[in-house]
């Protein structure tokens, strides 16, 4: 059967919109692809053992160590005080704007909300450098507070609008019905909201938490401005510290092309991929929950 | 006495409430009020002398408005193709779902992860070395999965009778889309970009080992060369500059410019969608 011009034209669209999704796989796998051929260029030359297990990050020492842990400490800490900032805070504010505050002040404070998510991350940093940095140093009694708290208070600020959005949606997607039963038995607004509403809102609120910790855990400019970069294993919260994402920003300029010391900044990406990959799974997962819950 | 447990139950989710519009007071505050003092015409439209102590930040702002403007050439055909595609065509099965679950994937990718590809790819894959068209190129593979998102939930606003109707009156499928669909569709689209932009604007991770430079004082033949850009001129006035101290000020007003760039881009967005759901309604 001969096509008409039409039916032609239609043919080729359809073809090339689907090349454009069958591009976005190859994107991804390109990612995977590039990640994974550099690690393994780089376990080539260094043991994985010593990789996983060393405890110092000094490549370029005579003899160079690749220890990852230091680094992966470093980003754990900062993400792990990041979260217990923002998580009690994260929910606190949703049940405000879902339970108790008037229409009015949730159309002020949902772009309030926006905006702080909008605020670029390089700017974040530099704050965490002149203003936080010194009431931190006092507080320490160190000449600067360029430290593990300071990355963690900055990172809570930048996950705070994404567990509050996605908590928020989460509460919101509890029954009218549990709430009003819950009243019916004469429990007061708090008690249904601690009982009743933040329970079942939890797959939500899960997501919400892992959403957030993938946030943090990606997140490279901040740090990098924030937490002082040494390279030693961290101490504490008011040491300086040096998370994965720093480190790779901070040698990638640095290093000639195809060495192992090249090599091994793609092999703490990878780590770093998987990690983000499996916290956004997770936080999926627990998303895909609480749509169905709230299908019901 | 319950009267009081109420008031401090109510008091404490207040509280964090507060916190959060206190961190934005603060970090829109500070800027304003140490950047405005910076901010003059000349800072904006002349270029940086002494070395970076003094003098404006045009080539950074230029910088940023070019690849910026090449991002969206590069994501916006590819996000709305691929958005069509997932809309209009894809019927449920194993591509669609790997398509999506991909899109899903490279949106948690950590942006540092982003530039590491571009570098690989664009950099030294492509030889396009460190460019403002490499690092384009990077943020326009990092807009990608939010320009989908955004621009098929615009798609899927468009009632399915516009479509009927299309093919009723003997429209092909993309005729349909081109005439009737994304017409109707493009202010949310146009919403989605914007914001999308507005956050490529001040990334700084992938442009680090792409293409952004700290002083350009020849622009020519710009779309194979190295660029200035303002949030990494940003980075680099307030921890790499050898007098830290007396660039500050030119930090903050770097600071506020870029703080502006990007609510302007946002105020922009919202514009639309107001308009747009008004009229909806």
């Amino acid at each position: 059967m001969e096509l008409s011009a039409k039916e032609k034209i239609d043919f080729i669209a359809k073809c090339i919109f689907r090349a454009t999704g069958v591009f976005i796989i190859a994107i991804l796998g390109g990612i995977f692809l590039m990640l994974l051929w550099n690690t393994i260029a780089f376990l080539i030359e260094i043991k994985p053992w010593d990789f996983i297990s060393g405890t110092q990050w000094n490549p370029s020492g005579v003899p160079a160590s690749y220890g990852i842990l230091p680094l992966l400490v470093s980003t754990c800490l900062v993400t792990f005080g990041a979260m217990l900032i923002a998580i009690p805070i994260g929910i606190g504010t949703a049940a405000f704007l879902s339970e108790y505050a008037g229409k009015k002040l949730r159309n002020v404070l949902k772009p309030t909300i926006e905006m702080l998510a909008a605020v670029p991350s390089v700017a974040i940093g530099f704050l965490g450098i002149v203003i936080l940095s010194p009431k931190l140093g006092e507080l320490s009694s160190q000449p600067n507070g360029l430290n593990a708290l300071n990355g963690a208070i900055l990172l809570a600020v930048m996950a705070l609008p994404t567990i509050i959005t996605v908590t928020e949606d989460a509460i919101h997607s509890v029954p009218q019905p549990y709430k009003e039963a819950s009243f019916g038995l004469g429990a007061n607004r708090w008690q249904t909201l601690r009982k009743i509403t933040i329970p079942a809102s939890a797959p939500g609120i899960i997501a919400a938490v892992m959403l957030g910790v993938g946030r943090a855990l990606g997140e490279t400019m901040t740090v990098l401005m924030a937490t002082g970069n040494a390279s030693a294993f961290p101490k504490g919260f008011f040491h300086s510290v040096r998370t994965i994402t720093a480190t790779i920003a901070i040698e990638m300029g640095e290093v000639p092309y195809q060495t192992t010391h090249y090599y091994s900044l793609f092999a703490i990406a990878t780590v770093l991929f998987l990690f983000t990959l499996i916290v956004n799974l997770i936080g999926e997962h627990y998303v895909n929950k609480f749509k169905k819950y709230q299908a019901l | 006495m319950r009267k009081l447990t109420s008031i401090i139950e109510w008091g404490s989710l207040l509280f964090c409430t507060g916190i959060v519009c206190f961190f934005l007071i603060v970090i829109i505050g500070d800027i304003i009020n140490k950047g405005s003092s910076a901010l003059s015409w000349a800072f904006v439209s002349t270029l940086p002398t002494d070395g970076m102590t003094k003098g404006g930040i045009l080539p950074a702002i230029m910088g940023t408005v070019l690849l910026t403007l090449i991002t969206a050439t590069v994501s916006a055909p590819f996000g709305l193709c691929c958005a069509i595609y997932l809309n209009e065509y894809a019927s449920n099965n194993w591509l669609t779902r790997l398509i999506r679950a991909s899109i899903r994937n490279l949106a948690g990718v950590p942006s540092i992860i982003y530039g590491l590809f571009g570098l690989a790819l664009f950099v030294q894959g492509l030889h396009m070395g460190t460019s403002l068209l490499s690092a384009g190129f990077t943020l326009g593979l990092l807009s990608l999965p939010y320009i989908i998102t955004t621009t098929e939930e615009a798609l899927r606003r468009v009632p399915a009778s516009t479509r009927e109707a299309a093919l009723g009156v003997g429209a092909t499928q993309y005729e349909s889309i081109r005439d009737m669909v994304l017409p109707s569709a493009s202010p949310g689209i146009l919403t989605g970009l914007v914001l999308t932009l507005s956050r490529a604007a001040g990334e700084t991770a992938p442009i680090l080992f792409t293409g952004v430079a700290f002083y350009i004082n020849n622009p020519t033949g710009f779309l194979n060369q190295e660029f200035m850009a303002l949030p990494y001129h940003l980075y680099m006035l307030s921890t790499q500059h050898q007098s830290i101290e007396e660039v500050r000020p030119l930090a903050y007003g770097t600071a506020l410019v870029l703080i502006i760039v990007v609510f302007l881009l946002n105020s922009f967005a919202f514009y639309i969608r107001n308009k747009y759901s008004k009229n909806e309604g």
